[in-house]
């Protein structure tokens, strides 16, 4: 049977989270739908449209899914259900927040964050901070499932799928948006980014972040990234941070400064193509699994790096 | 209105221990090994607390899903400041899915207003319950909280969301999920760990919420994560760019 992909978008444009899990639906089976919900979305359903690989695309636009809360949106994708036996989305936030109302209203218990597809039914997902790997069978009838997309390259363009609207239920009023605290910035997304450069706690505060890890990012023209210890000390915002608790990322090039490579922060970063990583203390944990590896201050080889790029 | 909140909280490996994966590939080594609250159920519990020292709520009970271990993290939300607690006794592995069930029998033998839940538990990494649960209630959902306010009937809960926050106003009764920043939790006092041992904690089985525990997915496998091989320490900041440029070629 079909496959449903729940596309994430911010009505404007199609992130390219959805692309990554549509290669992981295509390793499923090869009936793709992609549902897109919002308001005024018609553009990011367009850009779905020419994907390679998917069947048609299922528009649905209403006041209550421009938001894309999870109860409307869970509302709607089991309305759809009928024609589906798998649903996927990408493991972001949106993805995190309203897949398992699906699978609870459909009775089906989910699989998160899957990093590889064995067969339909079978998948392997990291557990523990990925400390283990598992590898599950799903007994139910229709399966739910959420995919790091750090682990699927992105599904390309060509594709010229027909978009179809669909009617949303009536919103059940449950909750309501209230507005969105998203800063501004001209750095690339970090889930999409081809180079991070990421500060750890050994940056000792948030004036240090600021001044040392910024300008070399701004020089690669690279998203910042942070563990969750200088998140946690208040040097770098949450949203910033990698790791299992944070961002999952595979970028390109991956330049950890001060970074100690705690299991929680590699298992959000492992996948990245290169990985670089300064730091003082030659036993540290990160030099495990970096490909260059610098031992030096970061305080002074970080600068010298961005002077000499 | 004064309310009472429900707090689910799970036992899980210390967040400080390195877990091991069997030998067998059978799953994690539990034997012998230190177990705590899970972390963002503390912060759930925390906030709770928070709510009821701002005289917003009335009563706090804490309940877990788990073998009869499990008594000793309710003795540690008791501690913290939960009011009682209840253990829905099991030796079985419950997932995600069959815990909303069980939920949904206490939220409907106990009408709270507010289940407050950590986002995920740090052994499966599910995160699914909170969302489950509100599903299944048909109730609204805030997940991923770094900042709840009650007022007037609904909770204004801001969300971590990628890219920064989420406003959202949730009508009551509704399910929240706690994100990391959301406070830091209290350690319980010896005072408080003594009282903790006196206050109720009732034993159930989940028979008694009409649920029979089963699982859905079938473990095949678990092992450990394929590894990466360290690469070359290089020498200065000239030979790493020259070694990112000409043999990575990422710059």
């Amino acid at each position: 049977m079909a496959i449903l992909l729940i596309a994430e978008h911010d009505n404007q444009s199609l992130s390219d989270q959805t692309a990554k899990a549509l290669s992981a639906a295509s390793r499923i089976g090869s009936d793709i739908d992609v549902l897109v919900a919002g308001k005024g979305a018609k553009a990011a359903a367009d850009a779905a449209a020419k994907l390679s690989g998917v069947r048609k695309v299922l528009l649905a636009e209403s006041d209550a899914l421009a938001e894309q809360l999870a109860e409307p949106m869970a509302d709607l994708v089991v309305s759809l259900a009928d024609g589906y036996d798998t649903f996927v989305a990408a493991s972001t936030t949106t993805g995190k927040n309203v897949m398992p109302r699906v699978a609870a209203l459909l009775d089906v218990m989910q699989v998160s964050d899957v990093i590889e597809v064995v067969d339909a039914k079978t998948f392997k997902r990291p557990i523990y901070a990925g400390n283990a790997i598992q590898t599950v069978e799903s007994t139910d009838g229709k399966r739910v499932l959420t995919v790091r997309t750090a682990s699927f390259q992105a599904a390309g363009d060509g594709g010229s799928a027909a978009v179809e609207s669909v009617s949303a239920p009536a919103d059940a009023g449950l909750s309501s948006f209230v507005e969105n605290q998203i800063a501004a910035s001209d750095r690339p997304e970090l889930t999409s980014a081809r180079v991070i450069v990421s500060g750890g706690r050994a940056l000792g505060s948030a004036e240090k972040f600021e001044e040392v890890i910024l300008p070399l990012a701004d020089k690669l023209g690279a998203a910042v990234g942070a563990s969750r210890a200088a998140v946690d000390a208040g040097y770098a915002p949450n949203d910033w941070q990698v790791g299992q608790t944070g961002k999952v990322v595979a970028p390109e090039l991956y330049i950890a400064c001060g970074i100690s490579g705690a299991i929680q922060h590699l298992a959000g970063m492992k996948d990245s193509k290169v990985i670089v990583a300064i730091n003082k203390d030659e036993e540290a944990p990160i030099f495990q699994v970096a490909d260059y590896g610098l031992v030096a201050d970061l305080f002074e080889a970080v600068p010298e790096l961005q002077k000499a790029l | 209105m004064r309310m009472k909140v429900l707090v689910p909280v799970k036992r899980v490996i210390d967040a400080n221990v390195k877990p091991r994966v069997k030998a067998d590939g059978t799953g994690v080594e539990l034997a012998n090994v230190k177990m705590a609250m899970n972390p963002f159920c503390e912060i759930a519990v925390e906030e709770a607390i928070r709510l009821k020292e701002a005289g917003k709520v009335e009563e706090i009970v804490a309940v877990s899903v788990g073998p009869d271990k499990a008594q000793e993290t309710l003795r540690t939300a008791l501690a913290m400041g939960a009011d009682r607690a209840i253990l829905i006794k099991t030796d079985e592995t419950v997932e995600p899915l069959d815990v909303a069930k069980l939920l949904k029998g206490v939220v409907e033998a106990e009408s709270p207003e507010i289940v407050l839940l950590g986002k995920q538990a740090i052994d499966d990494d599910s995160n699914q319950t909170g969302q489950m649960l509100a599903a299944l209630l048909g109730w609204s959902q805030g997940t991923f909280a770094s900042k709840v306010e009650l007022d007037g009937g609904k909770a204004k809960v801001t969300r971590e969301v990628d890219g920064g926050l989420q406003v959202v106003d949730l009508k009551l009764p509704a399910i929240i999920t706690t994100d990391l920043r959301l406070n830091e939790p209290r350690y319980a006092s010896l005072p408080n760990i003594m009282k903790a041992k006196k206050k109720p904690l009732d034993e159930k089985a989940p028979g008694d919420y009409g649920v029979a525990v089963k699982a859905r997915l079938k473990v095949l496998k678990t092992e450990e994560p394929a590894g990466r091989k360290a690469g070359i320490k290089v020498g200065s900041v000239a030979e790493l760019v020259d070694k990112l440029k000409n043999e990575a070629g990422v710059i």
